[in-house]
């Protein structure tokens, strides 16, 4: 999915909805997130420049991560995101769970909101204790 | 003559130095998250009263109130539970019960405050007059949905096994009734206001599943199962609240999980009598109290969007975006106003629910739950 705030190309937002529209997947299938164009046209303006907004992320990540996570990611409903816990995992390991999910599990594929160097910043966020 | 002035005016002044009494009747605690504070409101005047501080991490916090409507309790995620007294606005305990918790209930005869944790994953009751724990009801698992129910009793189910269990106070020592297969990863449930029936909802399968507490064995019963079949699932980026029985005349209104949606059940049957598409993935579908309209608010990246259903017609009426991060709704007790925490903007929201009309914006740290002591006579809230 193509995000306003992203550099590298990729199939625009609506084109990639009709694309796909139609798709019936189960719940397990990050994939294809059709009906999304618009909650991703939505979310970018809030990351729509060319560089990252770290203090958008800051707020994305204890506000809306910390809906299942805590606000001081200490955990709740998903797991404790703290960098003593989470430091045994590479950065690249978390960005991929941040961009793709888990499946049969309530975390969701961020990749319809955000982009894979946003995904990355968050990932090393939490590893560094800048975080706490 | 000049004595009788005197003496009035003197009784006057006293009566003032000795305090006006409160009437906590239109009062109300909005949750400032971010800073460990609760605002004293007031509902008639549409205004902030105070600001009570120290309460520790109330991302996600809720509180119940006493019978008197003169403390409230309010249950915060690090675990903490505080007692706060409306009336001289201070804290008048504090206890921190677990690591991580997520809500809370008070018994129907006020004297028993129960908080569900994740961390140790359980329940843990204490007496409402001194917060010493007076029983501690260890689950294995994540626990949500906890409601009290009456004859003293509490019911709560686990996320990770998905059992129910109700723990019934009447006598001493609780007694616990387990009741198994409520489905996989139930994530919230709410009790109806006569105390009836319990539903949780389902984040593992499609679907809720309803127990019938005036039954001897209570058993779960299936509702709408596969409600979301041929649809693609969306991801869920915040999982919805089932808090208040949203009945709208014979039925009642829950959000949907994973399809941008609500779900029309009847409340006699249990079956499905519609749905309603809408803007986003609802988190509160809040039927207002006389059932006319169905509020609802949305997860991000859509939580600037308020949609308001005719709960005749089951269509949108009405669409506006109150600010960044609407987070809760909180009607007064007989409708004719709603309360709309936006985080994001740091203002607590006054609307009109006929006209619609904005008739206040009070200013708020990061504000989210918004609770009127009117709730401290209602089953499950």
């Amino acid at each position: 999915m193509a995000r306003l705030g992203c550099r590298n190309s990729g199939p625009h937002p609506t084109q990639g909805g009709q694309e796909t529209s139609g798709i019936a997947a189960g719940r397990s299938i990050w994939t294809g997130r059709a009906v999304l164009s618009t909650a991703v046209l939505v979310a970018t303006t809030a990351f729509a420049a060319d560089t990252l907004d770290p203090n958008a992320l800051k707020r994305l990540v204890h506000q809306d991560c910390g809906s299942c996570h805590g606000l001081s990611l200490k955990g709740g409903l998903g797991p404790d995101l703290r960098s003593e816990t989470l430091d045994h995992y590479d950065a690249d390991v978390l960005t991929g769970v941040i961009l793709d999910g888990i499946p049969d599990t309530a975390m969701p594929p961020w990749r319809p909101l955000i982009s894979e160097e946003e995904a990355e910043w968050i990932a090393r966020y939490l590893l560094a204790q800048e975080a706490q | 003559m000049k004595t009788l002035i005197l003496t009035l005016a003197t009784t006057l002044l006293m009566t003032t130095a000795q305090a006006e009494p409160t009437a906590t009747g239109d009062l109300g605690l909005v949750i400032e998250r971010a800073n460990g504070s609760v605002l004293l409101v007031d509902q008639s005047d549409r205004a902030a009263l105070a600001r009570i501080e120290g309460l520790g991490d109330l991302s996600h916090a809720s509180l119940v109130y006493s019978p008197d409507e003169r403390f409230a309790y309010v249950f915060g995620r690090d675990g903490g539970l505080t007692k706060v007294d409306i009336v001289t606005r201070q804290i008048v305990n504090r206890v921190i019960q677990a690591g991580n918790a997520i809500g809370g209930a008070i018994s129907d005869d006020g004297k028993l405050v129960a908080v569900s944790n994740y961390e140790p994953g359980g329940v843990r009751v204490f007496d409402a007059d001194t917060l010493d724990m007076v029983a501690d009801i260890p689950t294995g698992s994540k626990t949500i949905g906890l409601v009290d129910a009456p004859g003293r009793r509490f019911v709560f189910t686990m996320w990770d096994t998905g059992e129910t269990w109700i723990a019934d106070f009447a006598k001493g020592d609780p007694k616990i009734t387990k009741i198994p297969d409520m489905g996989k990863n139930p994530y919230d449930a709410l009790i109806t206001a006569n105390g009836r029936t319990y539903i949780t909802g389902l984040f593992g399968e499609d679907g809720l599943t309803a127990l019938d507490l005036w039954a001897e064995t209570p058993e779960p019963i299936r509702v709408l199962p596969n409600y979301g079949r041929g649809q693609e699932d969306m991801p869920v980026y915040k999982m919805p609240h089932l808090e208040g029985w949203a009945l709208t005349g014979r039925e009642f209104v829950l959000p949907a999980v994973g399809h941008h949606e609500v779900l029309w059940i009847d409340a006699d049957t249990l079956t499905e009598t519609g749905r309603t598409k809408t803007h986003g993935q609802p988190v509160f579908a809040m039927a207002r109290p006389d059932g006319r309209q169905v509020w609802v608010n949305f997860a991000h990246p859509l939580n600037d969007t308020i949609q308001v259903i005719d709960s005749v017609s089951k269509e949108i009426i009405h669409e506006f975006k109150p600010g960044p991060a609407v987070l809760h709704m909180e009607f007064t007790p007989r409708g004719h106003e709603v309360w709309i925490s936006v985080r994001d903007a740091g203002k607590v929201m006054v609307y009109d629910t006929q006209s619609f009309e904005k008739l206040r914006e009070i200013d708020a740290n990061s504000p989210s739950g918004i609770f009127f002591t009117a709730r401290a006579h209602r089953t499950g809230l």
